[in-house]
């Protein structure tokens, strides 16, 4: 099992106590996602789908790679990997 | 024989000449002419495409136009004199291949090949863009090109003040501004191109103040509306050279997007929230031989979030100075496309988090299933989706 980090945008923090990042170990993003969701309540419905799949609005991120264009949630991690969740942000004329 | 006969007749001895009409075709198979006369000769007109470089200044100058010195070089005076003088100074630099245009400018015209009067600045355009003019990656003819462009800024707010008012400073000529609302106090803790004296004033006529003071010659191009499918054509369609998304919602977001796609415009794009933003540069329709085609919006998130995801827009706040980082970023980017210099942001997402002060670079992929910017598919239609912004009860509930 390896470690990574997980970084939480803004608009997610609510669901981690304001923490910007959160460590967890596992094998794969799939894996990391879960041990987040199991830590911090509520956050994985905003990111995943019912059937487990990235949502169009919210994009993860292994390193500076969209998992997408690597093996999907099924990508491995390795220990030192920054995971990122980046959701489509709105924000600006106001 | 009086000595400046007799250093003629050696020069005219070294230096190959060639007829005008040969020089037209040389230069259109890519030999750089260059117009050796004085500023005042030039402004009634000069060979179509000639580089302009004063005698006085031209072994100074040079190698920003021709940086390689196996590259024919035509010299060009009034007369034909001038320009031996101009060749041989080339020849002694290390040019390898310089001609001296037979009879110069006058030979040109009456041969009737293409001349143009050249865009010049003005005193006032001399003197305010002088440190752009330093700059041989901008210099007069990058300066030129900045006062002739174009710019749609969507929105006059936090990111739309900082871009426009650099614009403006940098001197793009015409800066649209398209914002329906009206200055609130609230506004000025970020939005610094508006004024306390204007709180209630239209964003558009008060951006328009504060951007002709800095410089009077901008012209300010206002829409004062909201965005809709039944509009962005026409706003769109007024020959923009870049389109600045400074706006603050989805459905706004996802019509730039779609209407820059389908007229081919360069979409710079930023988004703030709280602490943290993100900006990049939409590009799908880039030169390929400028390099790999860039995503669009929609390649990243191809469908807005529902209301009971999104996040709150009233509620979420925002650090006043942060719209300014991402907006300057935005107003590079901007004029990096204009100019046609440097690495555009496309491609590459960057992120910025204010609290730790950090930038991210992530990588973007076009989606080669893009129903709206794969290449070859028809444009699907503008789709005017519903504000996705959750009231503040929905969003306590869901954050609780
Ligand atoms: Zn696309």
């Amino acid at each position: 099992m390896s470690t990574a980090t997980i970084r939480i945008p803004t608009p997610l923090r609510s669901f981690t106590g304001g923490a910007d990042e959160v460590t967890v170990g596992a094998d794969t993003v799939r894996g990391a996602l879960d041990a987040l969701g199991e830590r911090h309540d509520g956050l994985i419905p905003r990111i995943l789908t019912e059937t487990g799949e990235a949502r169009p609005f919210v994009n993860i991120y292994l390193g500076s790679k969209n998992v997408k264009t690597l093996d999907g949630l099924a990508t491995t991690i390795a220990d030192g990997d920054v995971v990122s969740i980046i959701p489509a942000v709105a924000g600006g004329r106001s | 024989m009086s000595a400046k006969d007799r250093r003629l007749a050696e020069l005219r001895g070294s230096i190959p000449e060639i007829d005008p009409i040969d020089a037209a075709a040389l230069q259109a198979r890519g030999a750089v002419l260059i117009d050796v006369r004085e500023p005042d000769e030039i402004a009634a007109g000069s060979p179509v495409g000639a580089e302009r470089i004063v005698r006085g200044f031209l072994e100074l100058k040079v190698e920003n136009a021709v940086p390689d010195p196996k590259t024919t070089v035509l010299c060009l005076c009034a007369g034909g004199v001038r320009s031996l003088f101009a060749a041989e100074g080339l020849r002694t630099l290390g040019y390898e291949d310089v001609r001296s245009v037979r009879g110069g400018f006058n030979r040109w015209k009456t041969d009737q090949l293409p001349i143009e009067v050249p865009a010049r600045l003005d005193d006032d355009a001399r003197e305010r863009f002088s440190r752009h003019m330093l700059m041989p990656e901008v210099g007069e003819k990058g300066q030129l090109r900045l006062l002739e462009s174009k710019v749609l800024c969507i929105g006059a707010g936090g990111l739309g003040s900082p871009v426009a008012l650099y614009l403006a400073a940098a001197g793009v000529g015409t800066i649209g501004i398209v914002d329906d609302d009206v200055v609130d106090r609230s506004n000025l803790q970020r939005q610094i191109v508006h004024t306390d004296a204007r709180v209630g004033e239209s964003k558009v006529s008060s951006a328009r103040e504060t951007l002709t003071a800095l410089w009077p010659k901008a012209n300010v191009v206002g829409f004062e509306t909201r965005l809709t499918s039944d509009n962005v054509d026409e706003i769109f369609g007024q020959g923009w050279d870049v389109v600045v998304d400074g706006s603050d919602n989805f459905p706004t977001r996802y019509l730039v997007n779609d209407a820059c796609v389908k007229h081919a415009i360069p979409n710079v794009h930023g988004s703030i929230f709280r602490f943290e933003g993100q900006a990049t540069v939409f590009w799908p329709t880039r030169p390929a031989a400028d390099g790999q085609r860039g995503p669009c919006y929609r390649c990243l998130y191809a469908e807005p979030p529902p209301p009971e995801l999104a996040p709150s827009c009233a509620e979420a706040g925002v650090l006043g100075v942060l719209p300014g980082v991402i907006g300057l970023l935005e107003a590079v980017e901007t004029v990096k496309i204009v100019l046609g210099i440097g690495k555009p942001l496309v491609g590459r997402l960057l992120t910025y988090d204010a609290l730790e002060q950090r930038f991210t670079e992530l990588q973007l992929e076009p989606d080669p299933g893009c129903a709206y910017c794969a290449p070859g598919k028809p444009f699907p239609g503008y789709v005017d989706y519903v504000q996705a912004c959750a009231a503040p009860a929905a969003v306590a509930a869901a954050t609780s």
